[in-house]
């Protein structure tokens, strides 16, 4: 009796929380937890295992969203000028592919071979990620330093639709920024993006 | 002909209001490429609830949750509600895949796209809790808003919402 009136109390509990949407995820400043997800590669990947990187650029983004697809090869290309310099590009694909299919682990080892990603690209399995950083949408950039503070959260760049016409680089001047030693100038911008798929 | 008159009426409407509204080749759809000219829409004053709903062809929730809006368009008719469909669309894609799309399904509410790429600076104009994700619904009654970020269950439950804007 008196265990069901308990587990009731945790019920109500944790509806209430879910309710009052009680942690949005991450803010800057706040330090992010590592993960172990599994990468396309099929080899589990942590923050932990990249001894010597001074931050991430961490991007849930995935294989179906037009906006994620527009930003394929600016994120290949991020990675390619910022991973030699201690800054890895590590892709999570947060949706839960039994709501979009094409976000499969399969699908995503196919796209990531397709492009050749030089990158992790992990499958966020049973989606605890994504909320524990507040990501809401693909592509959703979280740029951490070295001692995992959140220093960045927003948009790759302010033009999704033509690489060649952004004058706000975002990411590479948060990055540059860090590598400064500095406060990068935006450190919240926004984007239109893909809701992160998810079973009601 | 009748194209040419239309782009005839167009370009003195266009000359008139200083604007730089560009209208799709293929269809009545007007084609924002910034959000300072789309802005008068978020401002009315008068007695008119304007629901706007942000979406794209491509995205899945939008297009499941549109029969909602289609149905409210039914649902208000005779009363000052108007329901305006900003698509989100990608530039390349509205002759060949929104357009398209508005005749397939034969929609009725109107549809105006944006195409101003700089959705950090227009996002918080709409709501300053909306992180952009779409789809996402914003209601407007003399000033007092609403919004809504992800999508409707039901008729009822968009009516619900568009009530909160009226109370």
């Amino acid at each position: 009796m008196l265990r069901s009136i308990l587990m009731m109390c945790v019920f109500l509990l944790g509806g209430m929380a879910a309710q009052a949407g009680v942690d949005p995820g991450y803010k800057v400043g706040d330090k992010a937890t590592d993960f172990k997800l599994k990468n396309v590669d099929g080899k589990m990947v942590s923050l932990a295992d990249y001894k010597d990187a001074k931050g991430f650029i961490i991007i849930f983004t995935c294989n179906h969203c037009p906006f994620s697809i527009a930003y394929e090869d600016r994120i290949i290309d991020l990675h390619r000028k910022f991973a030699p310099k201690g800054y890895p590009v590590i892709a999570i694909n947060p949706n839960d592919p039994a709501v979009q299919p094409d976000d499969s682990f399969d699908a995503m080892k196919t796209r990531a071979a397709e492009k050749a990603f030089p990158f992790a690209y992990l499958m966020d399995e049973g989606q605890k990620v994504y909320p524990q950083y507040g990501a809401t949408r693909t592509p959703h950039v979280f740029i951490l330093d070295k001692q995992r503070v959140v220093r960045y959260i927003g948009a790759i760049d302010d033009n999704h639709s033509d690489a060649a016409a952004v004058q706000k680089p975002y990411v590479e001047r948060a990055i540059a920024a860090l590598e400064e030693g500095r406060q990068p100038t935006d450190t919240f911008t926004r984007a239109v993006g893909c809701t992160i798929k998810a079973r009601k | 002909m009748k194209r040419f008159f239309r782009s005839l009426v167009l370009t003195l409407v266009m000359i008139g209001w200083g604007t730089s509204v560009i209208w799709s080749q293929e269809s009545e759809v007007a084609v924002y490429p910034t959000f300072e000219e789309m802005a008068p829409l978020f401002n009315a004053s008068n007695d008119t609830t304007y629901v706007v709903n942000f979406w794209a062809t491509w995205c899945k929730p939008c297009v499941k949750e549109l029969p909602y809006f289609e149905k409210a368009v039914q649902a208000y008719k005779g009363h000052p509600v108007k329901i305006i469909l900003v698509s989100l669309d990608f530039p390349k894609q509205i002759d060949s895949r929104l357009i398209p799309f508005i005749r397939e399904h034969g929609l009725q509410a109107e549809v105006v796209v944006l195409t101003d790429p700089d959705a950090n600076s227009w996002i918080p104009q709409i709501a300053d809790e909306w992180s952009g994700a779409i789809p996402a619904t914003l209601v407007q009654y003399q000033g007092k808003r609403v919004f809504h970020e992800g999508d409707f269950e039901s008729l009822e439950d968009l009516q619900e919402f568009i009530a909160r804007c009226n109370k």
